[in-house]
């Protein structure tokens, strides 16, 4: 008897972008299953923001499909895929700026819990909302910064604040789009450990140029050049890949 | 912890500011009394009119960031429904009121559908044309005196009793509406529904990737914000007896975003301050020149240069200096 096909969290089908003329993803299918981290790395401009961008739904592909937990979500807008447990992260850091860190993953908290049409009764002091905020803050090691405006946190806060708003939204799916990005070498090595210890709990795709972070945390490892998948699979086979060597790894790994 | 205390203090002293605004409103027909009670009990009858709708346009611009450059629409369709009503001798308010409210509510459902598409100044020129648009609309209304406008033939009453005849009846019959209005939109922007939208007005594409509407939740604020700038030209209609398509002209939502401006963005209080130093400052001017926005105009590019937070912030940062010494 065959081995049952495991339900992936996210099935994307022969997922194309193209701007004019140019291929930006071309023909890219890939699975994520539960409970895993899945890489995607690959040199600049190989597609891998494009891809994530058609995932969380800010951008909206040429052809082929997008599958969450085996709904096809590919025409939804970006705040009902978020209803559905999709959530991400951004390269270009992204949060409130003029709320505290604390109301910043409220915010993801109420979108959760209730409606949002309640126009009395002040939200900042709704006990339940600041507590699985606070939750959130302390995985993150940000729980002490909890009062400070978002605007006023470092890079690496403002980096680990976006995670925190990523897990309040108790996803399924959690897209990081270099989450490493700018954050010096501490810094890294403390996001490290928050996903390492976040990891299993759902599935995630990381997009990332630290070889370090990649290879520490990756189940499997899939390598994007010009808008196509050129390798996927473990990280020691990938690694292992001659073609991958020459295309983009080189001489880091030597 | 330091933190903490700083901004409860911080917050207190920013509670004494409106509660002193309305002490003022609430004794201001007492000292009239003594004076030119009739003028100066319309003056600030109209303050308090242009507070409701400035007020409106500072919850959707101070806190949404939605710059309206045709706010005064809605004045005047609350102004024009009140006075549609009386010219078919319908003044009550049980009526009249809940059906300007609905009005202004619709169109502003209507127009916030097409305008809320489109950001910053595309959002400011396309309010502008809706706003031009039912100028022009009020204007053709030849039964209803078109470009001239008309008079109200009664002031509103409520279930029959004349209940606004009386001028100091009228007052403060408009500083209740006022101080609801105010303690709403506070209330609104403290909730749920207020923390969305002020989110949207941070980073719109965050709001939309954690899971809200961020258009839908506008355009509800929008709505609110329209039903407001109609209950003040509902009361503007009763207070000057009078309605007219001026009520509704670019230039009168240009003065809605002075006002703003002028008192201090994003405080909602602030917006009553501001009409308050408009209407008086355009009074006192008035009186020395015809051409007074010669003198307003160098006034509001200094506070807008140099304070930017108004008057409010003005007066605000001179207090901190005194109590440093």
């Amino acid at each position: 008897m065959a081995e049952p096909v495991p339900n992936p969290v996210l099935r994307i089908e022969n997922l194309r972008k193209s701007f004019g003329g140019l291929v930006v993803t071309d023909g890219v299918s890939l699975d994520i299953n539960a409970g895993e981290l899945h890489a995607v790395i690959g040199p600049n401009g190989a597609g891998k923001t494009t891809l994530i961008n058609q995932i969380s739904g800010t951008l909206e592909p040429s052809s082929g499909a997008i599958y969450l937990n085996g709904d096809d979500i590919t025409a939804l807008p970006p705040n009902r895929r978020a209803e559905r447990g999709l959530a991400r992260s951004f390269q270009i850091t992204s949060v409130l700026p003029r709320f505290s860190a604390l109301e910043n993953v409220a915010l993801a908290v109420q979108a959760r819990s209730g409606s949002s049409y309640q126009f009395i009764g002040r939200a900042d002091r709704e006990s339940a909302l600041n507590d699985a905020a606070m939750q959130a803050l302390t995985e993150v090691s940000l729980d002490s910064r909890a009062d400070i405006l978002a605007a006023h946190l470092s890079h690496g806060e403002k980096r680990a604040l976006e995670l925190a708003i990523a897990l309040a939204m108790q996803p399924k799916l959690l897209l990081l789009d270099e989450p490493m990005a700018g954050t010096g070498p501490k810094e890294s090595e403390r996001l490290i450990v928050v996903l390492q210890r976040l990891k299993g709990r759902f599935a995630m795709m990381l997009v990332e140029h630290d070889m370090n972070a990649v290879f520490a945390l990756a189940d499997r490892i899939s390598v994007l050049t010009y808008g196509r998948i050129l390798a996927s699979g473990a990280p020691a086979a990938v690694r292992a890949d001659p073609a991958v060597m020459t295309a983009y790894l080189g001489e880091e790994l030597e | 912890m330091s933190l903490a205390v700083t901004s409860t203090s911080r917050g207190r002293h920013y509670e004494a500011l409106p509660v002193a605004i309305f002490l003022v409103l609430a004794l201001a027909p007492l000292a009239a009394a003594f004076g030119a009670e009739t003028y100066l009990l319309g003056l600030f009858t109209r303050v308090m009119i242009y507070g409701i709708a400035a007020l409106a346009l500072d919850f959707i611009c101070g806190y949404g960031g939605l710059v309206s450059f045709g706010h005064a629409a809605f004045v005047g369709i609350g102004a024009y429904t009140a006075g549609i009503f009386s010219a078919h001798g319908i003044t009550d308010m049980a009526i009249t009121l809940p059906v300007a409210l609905l009005v202004s509510a619709l169109f502003a459902w209507l127009t916030g559908t097409v305008c809320l598409r489109t950001k910053s100044v595309y959002f400011i020129m396309i309010t502008l044309a809706f706003g031009q648009m039912i100028y022009f609309v009020a204007g053709s209304l030849s039964p209803y005196g078109g470009d001239d406008g008309m008079t109200l033939k009664l002031r509103s009453t409520l279930f029959g009793f004349p209940v606004l005849q009386n001028d100091r009846a009228l007052y403060y019959a408009v500083l209740v509406f006022l101080l609801a209005s105010y303690l709403l939109c506070r209330a609104i922007v403290a909730s749920r529904f207020g923390r969305v939208f002020r989110g949207a007005r941070d980073n719109p594409t965050r709001m939309a990737t954690i899971g809200y509407d961020v258009f839908r939740y506008q355009r509800v604020a929008y709505v609110i914000a329209g039903c407001l700038g109609g209950l003040s030209g509902f009361l503007l209609a009763n207070a000057t007896e009078f309605v007219s398509p001026s009520f509704m002209s670019w230039q009168r939502s240009g003065e809605l975003i002075i006002m703003v401006l002028f008192g201090g963005i994003g405080t909602l209080h602030g917006a009553i301050v501001g009409a308050a130093a408009f209407l008086l400052l355009e009074d006192m001017l008035g009186g020395i020149t015809e051409n007074w926005k010669l003198i307003f105009g160098p006034m509001l590019v200094l506070i807008v240069l140099f304070a930017r937070g108004g008057l409010l912030g003005l007066t605000q940062s001179l207090w901190e200096r005194l109590r440093r010494g």
